[in-house]
């Protein structure tokens, strides 16, 4: 069962969720990191439906990292529903994306996101940015209870 | 110019102040950051009045670290303004407080603060934490464009 989750890692591209689950762990507990492939699962786990019915939905994640390009639910729909929920909607939700469009970027502050971050192309720029977002969302910065 | 300004910094304590400030010049320039000692101030050079009237609303920085206990006009009340306006409400704002109360973290996220960090005691944890605050909000994260660059010149 899932236990203590302290980043929401909703991705469906395989090479980023290694990636990025390497740069945590410098700032993350090995095992605190969960991972869904797309915003359909990630709605599961965090209402306690289809796979995940019974999880302890009161214990929260400390910080979402959700892509926007996804299989079944779209990123900004996910997020939408998350912000929407009065359970989840104080969650902090970083927008992890390809996309530098000024479109992609208004409307996912439009729905509630509380950051919103490129995802370098550059390996070495990948890991940093993700190092920053896991030193910042994990440790300095204090998510609701 | 106080259109250029990247980070506006609301905080009445001087050596808080002071701490964020240094710890912030290592990540932007002196001049890109902005600080006010109340609220009145901060609502005033967010939506262009008084001694800021000759700024644009649009003129949005790209991050507000803003205290919740402040003179005049309270942080709490600065940042549902902030989060009411169309005009201001896609701009990231931090607060920085000393109070870990998660009442006022709950509050503070229910009126839409992007973040919330909590100051910490020590002054070397309390600069190392300004400088991921800084590092993260400035360099990593990306804003929502401002609604104009500058103000247009009128002849």
């Amino acid at each position: 069962m899932v236990q203590e989750v302290e980043v929401l890692l909703i991705e469906d591209n395989t090479s980023d969720v290694e990636m990025i689950t390497r740069a945590l762990k410098k700032s993350n507990n090995e095992n605190s990191l969960f991972r869904v492939r797309d915003g359909a699962e990630a709605l599961d786990f965090l209402f306690g439906e289809g796979g995940f019915a019974g999880r302890d939905t009161t214990r929260i994640p400390q910080v979402i990292l959700i892509d926007l390009k996804m299989p079944r639910v779209h990123g900004k729909e996910c997020l939408m529903r998350i912000k929407m929920n009065a359970r989840t909607k104080n969650i902090p939700v970083v927008v992890l994306s390809s996309s530098r469009e000024d479109a992609d970027i208004t409307e996912c502050y439009d729905l509630g996101a509380n950051g919103y971050v490129i995802k370098p192309v550059d390996s070495e720029a990948f890991h940093k940015t993700i190092s920053c977002i896991g030193s910042y969302w994990l440790k300095v910065n204090e998510s609701p209870q | 110019m106080t259109q250029d300004v990247q980070i506006l910094l609301v905080e009445d304590n001087a050596s808080d102040a002071e701490m964020t400030i240094r710890a912030l010049s290592k990540i932007t320039m002196a001049s890109r950051l902005l600080r006010v000692k109340d609220g009145a101030e901060a609502l005033d050079f967010l939506f262009a009045e008084g001694a800021y009237s000759d700024r644009s609303v649009g003129a949005t920085p790209k991050l507000v670290i803003l205290d919740l206990k402040l003179p005049k006009v309270s942080g709490k009340e600065i940042l549902a303004r902030i989060k009411s306006d169309e005009r201001t409400r896609k701009i990231p704002v931090v607060i920085l407080s000393s109070s870990r109360e998660a009442l006022d973290v709950k509050e503070c996220y229910d009126l839409g603060a992007n973040g919330y960090v909590v100051k910490p005691v020590e002054s070397g944890a309390f600069s190392d934490a300004i400088a991921e605050l800084g590092m993260y909000w400035t360099v990593i994260n990306e804003p929502p464009q401002p609604r104009v660059l500058l103000k247009q010149v009128t002849l």
